[in-house]
């Protein structure tokens, strides 16, 4: 090891000993122990989509059953309190443990690829965030297989969650869950923060970072400020229906509309959280099918900033029904208004890149482009509830419900689809059938719109959400039914994805480094990327390293790919400042380790212990945590971390 | 053709360096979420108690008796790690130690005054929501000073192992940073909690 406290890195060429070098240095050890050890943020992101995948499928399948029910009036297919857990189930299982995990994972893999790194800032956070995520997800549907799964809404309103109109372990579950889940999320954002901010190569300032960054950042920025408050809230609640607070008790002084407050100043922001990663999925995505930049680069950029920080100022706009003051709510209402304005700028980019450009009609385009108009259904749909009159008419009816989903599924899962189908080919090396992926998105498509078009009629014909049931009569006997038709066709369309996937991993066409002829770093290396990504670090001159010789635009010359800093004097990687991307430092990289694995493990004995009040339990968890915590921190030299003090062995371990 | 633009950089840094490297960073993020978890716990005491009925603050006049002397040692506690860490930066170990082991003994004293505190109150969590908001609080606040002690007492234990020097010391100025924000964040409960009964909050 070398042990020189200054270095001027070693700039080269990619070469086979280079690589032979690299690959001694990163790559994870193969069999049980590489799997349960590994920090390569590629496999902790393929990890991450899997997994969220699965819940997607499990959150499906809720729905499905949920619409047999609905399917016509008076039916028992369901009694109202397993209809109650379903729908919780399902809005939870959606929302926390599918629409931002699967965001993650995709930037996950796709962050040091885009960026020009080798790694995320801290690589055993991001382990650790993965196994938190799993562990909060297996715990959440524990609650769910033994009958205790939520059944008050994913937002859990008290006071009927309080224990005294739900005494089941349902809530408990449901709210030490979400404080578990909660640690995962905010170490993630922790790590994408300092990773933009950091692990940029040389040269990519940060009007060259591409929208899917701007996206993640932000998002990421929003989720560690206001994850706490949904923890804080999910805690309190905990606490009253365990220990006897008040916190949301009017009996004892308490404020039933604190939990709204808390888990709104939360919420809403959490909503831009988990579609702004997936409009940088399209603003990245799309203008490659149009063969030209994307139209508005910094107008984009500005939007998705600007969308977050009003995002923090429009939560009241789910509480104008709670008989809060006129003149809040016309702030609120105001600002859930204007909100408006840095969405319907990304839209007309989008269209402008359309426009402007000569699309390739792939499956990936029409995902991508598909996302536009149900984007605009949504927005317009949730221009209209931000009218405070308007909202009166339609809160809590079936109009919300059409809302929320052509939000979410329009803006998070169809962008989605669109990117494996774009990133898969860069993941597996293999690409998937197009046949297939056009039935793939039209059943998807036309199952959607099928779905949830009518739905908004439903709920304007006054419809409730959350009913179990509903009287022949009044008008929404075939509304529901097509619905409930359309759903299977969507599931469907959703099947047909995952039958593409597991079908072009076994005999997919080979797909080359570049097989969109794509112009971001990403696409420069093999497919699947090497553990290292980059034998050399790239420099990056423009927006679109891959298409300097035909743009010919801005940049100051020509971005270098194959010959850059060597760093293989260890697992190291370049940082650069947070502006300009000039390097400033070689960072040492840790190298692969238990320790995330055994927190995580400590974490789930405490959250048990919680929900039983085993006490024991807790304290033997906190105290390995405590344990594990010292050992993650201690000073290593391979890590920089400390002087090699006279006498010290050459070696050391590599965990901690 | 536009020419090549290749980043060569001269010497740089090798790992953490000084107060520069990834570790700073991270602390900073976790101290944001950190400070947004208690600006929520406040938002709650400001919004419950803006609205409560006369009677619900349980001690209208806090008793400062213990509570102004335990936050004043706090503080103080901040400056000694502060003046450990210049121990550490210019290479005085002795120094070092003495502010690493003063700032935890405070901290450690301020624990058990705060826990004499806690059993002083005439009321108990349950008692209404302003009691729940107090301990609460208090209690996650504590939860952050015993990670403070447990940090103070690791940078002992790697100070006593000679693991720093002016230029690999980060995990000192993290570690002390940390410090200084459980320190910082309790001047905010503690002005919440103690001081504005006296500005006429809730009464």
């Amino acid at each position: 090891m070398n042990a020189a406290n200054v270095r001027t890195p070693a700039v080269g060429i990619d070469s086979v000993a280079q690589q032979a070098r690299l690959v001694g240095l990163w790559d994870t050890a193969p069999g049980l122990k590489g799997f349960l050890t590994t920090v390569d943020h590629k496999q902790i992101g393929i990890r991450y989509i899997v997994t969220a995948f699965i819940f997607l499928a499990l959150g499906g399948i809720e729905a499905l059953v949920m619409r047999l029910q609905l399917a016509g009036p008076n039916l028992s297919l369901l009694t109202p309190d397993q209809y109650n857990q379903l729908f919780s189930t399902h809005g939870m299982t959606m929302i926390f443990l599918y629409a931002s995990p699967i965001l993650s994972g995709f930037s996950n893999y796709l962050w040091p690829l885009l960026l020009g790194s080798r790694d995320m800032a801290f690589p055993r956070l991001n382990a650790l965030s993965y196994w938190i995520y799993l562990a909060a997800g297996i715990f959440l549907y524990a609650g769910f297989l033994t009958g205790n799964g939520p059944n008050d809404g994913w937002f859990n309103y008290v006071p009927l969650a309080s224990r005294a109109y739900n005494p089941g372990l349902n809530e408990d579950f449901y709210s030490l869950g979400m404080v578990f889940l909660g640690i995962s999320t905010t170490v993630g954002a922790a790590n994408f923060i300092v990773t933009a901010m950091r692990m940029r190569a040389p040269g990519m300032s940060l009007n060259r970072m591409p929208i899917l960054i701007w996206g993640t950042l932000t998002a990421s920025v929003a989720n560690l400020i206001v994850v706490p408050a949904v923890s804080l809230a999910f805690l309190m609640l905990w606490m009253d229906r365990q220990f006897g607070t008040h916190f949301f008790d009017p009996a004892g002084g308490g404020q039933p509309l604190l939990w709204q407050h808390l888990f709104w100043i939360f919420g809403h922001p959490w909503v831009y959280a988990i579609v702004l990663p997936a409009m940088g999925m399209v603003s990245d995505g799309l203008p490659v099918f149009c063969r030209r930049p994307v139209v508005g680069y910094s107008v984009l950029a500005l939007s998705t900033v600007a969308t977050m920080i009003l995002g923090f100022g429009v939560w009241v706009h789910h509480m104008f029904a709670t008989g809060l003051p006129g003149l809040g709510l016309s702030f609120f209402s105001g600002a859930s208004i204007a909100i408006t304005i840095p969405s319907a700028v990304a839209v007309f980019a989008w269209l402008a890149t359309i426009w402007l450009g000569r699309p390739v009609i792939t499956t990936a385009f029409l995902f991508f482009s598909s996302m536009i108009l149900l984007f605009v259904i949504g927005g317009v749909s949730g221009f209209m509830t931000a009218s405070v009159p308007v909202d009166w008419q339609l809160t809590d009816t079936y109009f919300v419900v059409a809302h929320i989903h052509y939000v979410l599924v329009g803006i998070n899962v169809f962008p989605v689809v669109g990117a494996v189908y774009f990133w898969f080919p860069k993941m597996t090396g293999k690409l998937l059938d197009e046949r297939l992926g056009r039935w793939n998105f039209w059943t998807m498509f036309i199952g959607f719109n099928l779905a949830f078009l009518p739905m908004h009629l439903t709920g304007l014909l006054g419809m409730p959400r959350r009913v179990y049931t509903y009287a022949d009569g009044m008008g929404w006997d075939t509304l529901n039914l097509i619905t409930s038709v359309g759903s299977f066709i969507l599931a469907i369309g959703v099947l047909l994805l995952f039958i593409n996937v597991i079908r072009s991993l076994k005999v997919g066409a080979t797909a080359g480094d570049n097989p969109w002829d794509a112009p971001t770093l990403e696409w420069s290396v093999p497919s699947p990327p090497p553990s290292y990504n980059f034998a050399v670090i790239p420099t990056v001159a423009s927006r679109h390293p891959l298409w300097e010789d035909r743009l010919q635009e801005q940049g100051e010359g020509k971005s270098s790919l194959t010959r850059g800093m060597l760093l293989v004097e260890g697992k190291e990687t370049i940082g650069t400042s947070a502006l300009d991307a000039a390097p400033d430092m070689i960072f040492e990289m840790p190298e692969d380790t238990f320790a995330p694995l055994l927190l995580t493990i400590a974490l789930s004995v405490v959250f048990v212990g919680l929900l039983l009040k085993s006490w024991i339990a807790v304290t033997a968890g906190c105290l390995l945590i405590g344990l594990g915590l010292l050992a993650w921190m201690w000073p290593r030299r391979q890590l920089r971390e400390r002087e090699p003090t006279p006498g010290d062995a050459a070696t050391e371990s590599s965990h901690g | 053709m536009a020419e090549v633009a290749l980043a060569e950089p001269r010497d740089l840094p090798v790992g953490p360096t000084g107060r520069r490297g990834l570790g700073s960073w991270g602390v900073a993020t976790l101290i944001a979420s950190e400070a947004a978890l208690f600006s929520y716990l406040l938002f709650a005491y400001y919004y419950t108690g803006a609205i409560a009925s006369p009677g619900w603050l349980l001690e209208p006049n806090p008793s400062l008796k213990l509570a102004l002397p335990n936050t004043i040692l706090l503080l103080a506690s901040s400056l000694a790690a502060w003046w450990g860490e210049r121990g550490i930066l210019t290479s005085r170990r002795t120094q070092a130690l003495l502010g690493f082991a003063a700032a935890f003994i405070m901290g450690a004293v301020f624990s058990l005054v705060q826990l004499q505190e806690w059993h002083s109150k005439p009321y108990s969590i349950g008692d209404n929501s302003y009691a729940s908001l107090y301990f609460v609080t208090t209690g996650i606040h504590m939860a952050h000073v015993l990670v403070g002690l447990l940090v103070l007492s690791a940078l002992f234990i790697w100070t006593v192992l000679d693991y720093f020097s002016p230029r690999r010391r980060l995990t000192v100025t993290a570690g002390v940073f940390y410090w200084h924000f459980v320190d910082l964040i309790w001047l905010f409960v503690f002005t919440t909690y103690y001081l504005t009964p006296y500005l006429g909050f809730a009464k």
